[in-house]
């Protein structure tokens, strides 16, 4: 490591403040950033870390405070006065267009010509190959991007980023939308790229990340500058509470579970997509009253599918899906609502949640037809009020009064509140949660687990799905490791060992 | 400060400086033709307000238009841009037309009867568009467009019945007068009732009964719309259309069954605009159907009104009768000054253009507050 001399920085920012109307985003935060490192910038959801970046990036300008880059102050007014300095930024959105081709997509804007105005794709065919292999960003560079997944997208972005020259990286939550695999492979590429010389800056929330990849990290809670740390000397029990302000619990508490009779059986089900190739094949399993059954696995393995066809989203091709000894397989959504089944879905925006609908009105939309919500076909607004203000206060969805806002305008983890909050007071026999804390912060996560827990402990049976392993450990009584379409092994959670689980999420071992 | 931004917020802040802005862009217009912007003004509001019977007639030609308006706003508020209801409001007239003409029953039932008629038939035009939806993914724009051309040969095809054509004219018969909508028909044209009225004691009153069509419609398309807000808002049906409209995996997966609730909801659409032809029929003259050889434009100009009241359903009524006073205006300025009357389209899609982009006005809030923002943190 370089001694404090000749410290080189890549990215310094001083006393950055922004407003936005009378909300103070960012109070005075300052970033150094050292020239061929990974510098991660944590803070929970709101906390500016995203707001930070785009002022770097020129999308905004700060309020106050200067940003010095390689050392000499600069006035980023746009993102092209930014790419010219050498910064790239990866959104946590890509900004891609589907139906071009990787190549394409890379030259858009910069497109090299011949004879005055004939594109040169050949040459930025060969100028993305040579990039992509030299930092193992393999892409196929004549794929469309509807055709490559979402991991490979992420590497067409970082990859257009490099082609317009960047030097400084920024990554905005790049880990959110990838797979296990995909985070280890991004994590190899942005050690290639410092160890090259570039700089790499990535927002997120996740701890774990932080201790594999970073060299540094800054934190910044509420717009305020908290602290900057080489990351090999803290552990993620000390990020964590710097990021929230508090003590936070990194594993889950709980009593011994003390499983009652099967409440959800699902006996040799094979579900095929809309292509028609299995993608659930002769899976069995059961969930007990009063047990958290977690299903580990690599995503695409089938997960999506088996939620869908016990929702009736989806037919179920052979098999049954059993729910308190009655068969509910291949009825209909309302029907498995009916039959005890509580569910929180996967994409909050698609299936939990009617964004133009107000909070109030989200809280009824699984039961709007009961009382006291309506009697005879008329609405009862008053009790479904009520009934929502009851909800925002007992699961502290805030802002605490938004009964009327649109669901639209809460946060992630106000959203998600808002789905549990529902889901839970249905009073199902059986809560099906799937990837219930993507996109949350700490702090909501552990909310959102101790959740499951207190259904559990109602002696309710659960049902988690997530691509996160080490949620499935912590959380889960019996773990369900499924690999194409078929749960491969199960076992108690007590005592299971991190790196067999993997290896059979990987399709390593069957029983 | 606060309050202007406050006030850009607000939908209805964004219609009033639409409805502004189309004034001045015609204002312009009107100077670069060589003609006083004010005069025609003036003329435009002396055609609407200077007698009862101009206002009347506003009122007689904005009531279809609040129909096939509440289509509209309706398909919009579930989701769905009902551009069919051109096609559903020539159904329900060509419906009008023959139950009208081919049934008797005593006055009051018959309208009743034809009314029904004309909802049945277009709610199932409508319905058709749903079906297509729900079953083949058929985009209701494209489905809907096409169904308006079947409705407009149907209608053709329907006045070459010799049962229904009327000799000598490219036209169907008259639907009877036990049918029609007019107000005080019997009465105005029986002697008793000429006699009263052209005695010259009720100058107004005769102007109005005699010279316009005044005719129940305008109440019918008030109760329409009460009822429109009624099932949107405060029942349970509506809610879950509403649901299916602004998020349609949500709404499946919470239980709600998608299909039926578009086919359904495209047919409430397609029987109010078919409503929008019952009253075309009964209330005013000639109370028949024509050979057509364009759309009528009953559907299209319920899309400018939609959109200009911002698809609330008691807002077209207010954006009908501006449309429609605006379009009646416009001709008197015509007449008055000899300026083309197509100005008031200009000022009519100018006022649609701004509404288009009434996000601008919401940028322009968040412009000032961050402004404010910054001056206040500072």
């Amino acid at each position: 490591m370089a001694s404090v001399a000749d410290k080189e920085y890549a990215v310094q920012m001083r006393g950055i403040k922004k407003y936005f109307g009378s909300f103070c985003a960012l109070n005075g935060v300052q970033l150094d950033v050292e020239k061929g490192t990974i510098h991660a910038l944590l803070g929970e959801n709101g906390a500016g870390k995203s707001t930070l970046m785009n002022i770097l990036y020129g999308l905004y300008q700060a309020d106050e405070g200067e940003i010095l880059i390689n050392g000499r102050p600069e006035n980023i007014k746009n993102p092209a006065t930014a790419i010219k300095l050498g910064i790239g930024m990866v959104h946590q959105h890509f900004m891609l267009v589907e139906p071009f081709t990787v190549t394409q997509n890379i030259m858009l804007g910069m497109e090299k010509t011949r004879f005055g105005g004939v594109i040169d794709e050949a040459s930025i065919r060969k100028d993305v190959l040579e990039l992509s292999e030299r930092y193992g960003l393999i892409v196929d560079p004549d794929a469309k991007i509807e055709d490559i997944s979402v991991g490979m997208q992420q590497r067409v972005e970082i990859l257009k980023a490099l082609y317009r020259g960047a030097e400084i990286l920024i990554l905005d939550e790049p880990t959110a939308v990838l797979t296990p695999q995909e985070i280890g492979e991004l994590i190899e590429i942005m050690r290639k790229l410092a160890s090259d010389g570039k700089t790499v800056i990535i927002i997120t929330h996740k701890l774990g990340e932080i201790k594999k990849s970073a060299d540094y990290c800054t934190i910044i809670r509420r717009g305020v500058y908290i602290d900057t740390v080489r990351v090999e000397e803290v552990d993620e029990t000390s990020l964590a509470s710097m990021m929230v302000g508090r003590e936070v619990k990194l594993t889950v508490t709980k009593e011994k579970a003390d499983p009652g009779e099967v409440i959800l059986e699902i006996d040799g089900l094979t579900v095929a997509d809309s292509r028609g190739i299995d993608r659930v094949k002769d899976l069995s399993l059961q969930v007990r009253r009063g047990e958290i059954v977690g299903i580990a696995g690599i995503d695409g393995n089938g997960q999506q599918e088996l939620v869908e066809a016990i929702m009736n989203m989806v037919p179920a091709k052979s098999g049954t899906i059993t729910v308190k000894g009655r068969e509910i397989q291949n009825r209909t959504p309302a029907q498995t609502l009916a039959a005890g089944v509580s569910t929180i879905p996967e994409d909050r925006h698609k299936h939990g949640l009617v964004l133009d609908f107000s909070v109030a009105e989200n809280f009824v939309i699984e039961n709007f037809r009961q009382a006291p919500y309506s009697s005879h076909g008329i609405l009862d607004h008053k009790a479904i009020k009520e009934h929502a203000a009851q909800l925002i206060e007992k699961f502290d969805v805030r802002p605490a009064g938004c009964e009327l806002n649109p669901a639209r305008g809460l946060s992630g983890g106000n959203q998600q509140k808002l789905i549990i909050a529902r889901e839970v007071d249905n009073d199902p026999d059986i809560l099906i949660a799937v990837q219930p804390t993507r996109g949350l912060d700490v702090g909501a996560i552990e909310y959102v687990h101790k959740a499951l827990i207190n259904v559990r402990d109602q002696g309710k049976a659960v049902l988690l799905i997530s691509l996160e392993l080490d949620e499935v450990m912590d959380v889960s009584d019996r773990i369900a490791v499924i690999y194409d379409g078929t749960i491969v092994d199960s076992f108690d959670a007590e005592g299971a060992d991190e790196n067999h689980i993997g290896l059979m999420m990987a399709g390593g071992k069957r029983k | 400060m606060k309050q202007i931004e406050k006030a850009l917020r607000r939908p209805i802040t964004g219609i009033l400086i639409s409805i502004v802005m189309g004034f001045i862009v015609g204002a312009v217009v009107l100077t670069i033709a060589g003609y006083s912007p004010l005069a025609a003004y003036r003329e435009m509001i002396l055609g609407v307000f200077s007698k009862p019977k101009y206002m009347v007639q506003v009122i007689i030609r904005a009531t279809p238009l609040i129909f096939t308006g509440l289509s509209i706003s309706f398909a919009f508020k579930t989701g769905m841009f009902n551009i069919g209801a051109e096609g559903q409001a020539i159904m329900g007239m060509v419906t009008a037309a023959v139950v009208g003409y081919c049934i008797e029953l005593p006055p009051v039932i018959h309208f009743i009867a034809v009314a029904l008629a004309a909802i049945v038939v277009a709610g199932l035009w409508g319905a058709l568009v749903g079906v297509l939806k729900a079953k083949f993914g058929i985009h209701e724009v494209i489905s809907g467009i096409m169904l308006n051309w079947i409705a407009l040969y149907f209608n053709n095809f329907m006045i070459s019945m010799p049962w229904l054509k009327k000799p000598e004219a490219e036209a169907s018969y008259e639907v009877l007068e036990s049918s029609w909508l007019v107000v005080l028909n019997s009465w105005k044209t029986s002697d008793a009732g000429r006699e009263w009225l052209l005695d010259g004691t009720h100058p107004v009153l005769s102007d109005v009964l005699i010279r316009t069509d005044l005719n129940y419609g305008i109440f019918l398309a008030i109760a329409a719309a009460a009822l429109v807000w009624f099932l949107l808002t405060r029942t349970t049906k509506g809610y879950e259309m509403r649901a299916v409209g602004s998020g349609a995996d949500v709404a499946r997966f919470a239980g709600i069954n998608v299909n039926k609730n578009l086919i359904l909801s495209l047919a409430i659409a397609g029987a109010l605009a078919g409503l929008a032809g019952a009253v075309v029929i009964t209330g005013t003259m000639p109370h028949r159907i024509s050979v057509l050889t364009a759309q009528p434009g009953y559907g299209f100009d319920g899309i400018s009104v939609a959109l200009m009241a911002n698809t609330s359903p008691f807002g077209v009524i207010a954006s009908a009768l501006l449309f429609a006073g605006l379009q009646y205006g416009g001709s008197s300025i015509q007449a008055e000054l000899g300026a083309p009357s197509e100005i008031i389209n200009i000022v009519i899609g100018t006022i649609i253009f701004f509404i288009a982009m009434s996000g601008a006005f919401r940028m322009l809030a968040d412009y000032l507050e961050k402004r404010r923002g910054r001056s206040d943190g500072k």
